[in-house]
């Protein structure tokens, strides 16, 4: 849903990274997306084709890796990834209890580009 | 052609923003400004609650309102009906608000000194959670008509808050919503969020919901 702001981000910063390093194309940009964000790595690409025109990166190719969303229990300390697209409901993996935290799955994050 | 080469970056798509929304935490704490990001779906009740935490706090706390809305000033003009500071930020087609937004609310507001000012987010459970605001907690409000599935359908924003509110209490025995299974659904995520059932209708939990407020208030204060 909110894809354009994220994209002008990314968009923004590959570029101020490209003009840095004097490069004339960005190829490709790896990004960590955690499962917990709703973003759609097709719409990623079309709104990211859209704000790149007639820049260094345009036609570059976003590789969106949606890293897992993993919780830990508070009893018994387990870590254990979850599936939450499945709606099912949560317990621990070793005991069962239900009160667990993320601790991840909410990255965002551009690990590198690249460039030609 | 030349050859292809890599370039690390390694940086945060919201590096900017979580920087200034530390900023601003920490200039509001300095002022002693208890900020309140309050999320929401449409209708679940946000405008409701803010007025009741006026007339809760009111008389002893100084407060003001940043209302965030796509295209309207409907709710800044019924909080500014209530006697209370406010600025209305239009976030033209903007489905969250970011801590750049409330840096301009906070301009807008003046420099009066308050001890608590709510930012009223856009209505929507998705995109306003993946923003910081600078807010020093943060709320979501779950009305019951919505549903006890909704930690499961959308997890991120009940991941990320510190309070949640159980509103229209008083349409409970109207629907199946169950309780103990939506407060179940949100400790799987995060047990750390207090939980407060109230009904802005009828008044129901508000006193809770007020002293939970005052605590945080005074905690940031010491």
């Amino acid at each position: 849903m909110h894809e354009l702001p994220v994209i002008k981000k990314v968009l923004d910063i590959c570029l101020k990274h490209a003009e840095a390093s004097g490069v004339r194309k960005v190829l490709s940009i790896d990004l960590k997306v955690g499962k917990l964000s709703d973003l759609e790595p097709e719409w990623m690409q079309r709104f990211f084709d859209f704000a790149s025109k007639g820049t260094l990166a345009e036609g570059a190719k976003l590789v969106v890796e949606r890293t897992p969303v993993v919780l830990q229990c508070e009893a018994c300390s387990q870590k254990f990834e979850v599936d939450l697209e499945s709606r099912q409901e949560v317990e621990c993996h070793q005991c069962g209890a239900a009160r667990c935290a993320v601790v991840s799955g909410r990255e965002y994050y551009i690990n590198n580009m690249e460039v030609l | 052609m030349g050859d292809i080469s890599v370039i690390e970056m390694r940086e945060g798509i919201f590096e900017d923003n979580d920087r200034l929304a530390g900023e601003l935490r920490g200039r509001l704490r300095t002022q002693g400004t208890f900020l309140l990001n309050l999320m929401a779906s449409p209708g679940a009740g946000k405008t409701s609650l803010i007025l009741r935490t006026i007339e809760a706090l009111r008389d002893e706390f100084r407060l003001g309102v940043i209302e965030a809305d796509i295209d309207s000033v409907v709710d800044a003009e019924k909080v500014a009906t209530a006697g209370v500071p406010v600025i209305q930020l239009r976030t033209g087609g903007f489905c969250h608000v970011d801590a750049f937004m409330v840096e301009k609310g906070l301009g807008g507001l003046g420099g009066d000194p308050l001890d608590l000012l709510i930012l009223e987010n856009v209505g929507n459970l998705v995109c306003p959670a993946e923003f910081d605001t600078g807010a020093a907690k943060r709320a979501v409000i779950l009305s019951v008509p919505e549903g006890d599935d909704k930690p499961l359908k959308y997890p991120l924003v009940f991941s990320v808050c510190d309070v949640v509110v159980v509103n229209k209490l008083d349409y409970l025995e109207l629907s199946d919503f169950d309780v103990t299974k939506f407060k179940t659904r949100v400790m799987n995520l995060n047990p750390k969020a207090e939980i407060i059932e109230v009904s802005c209708k009828t008044g129901h939990g508000i006193q809770t919901w007020a002293s939970w407020l005052k605590r945080e208030i005074e905690r940031l204060k010491r």
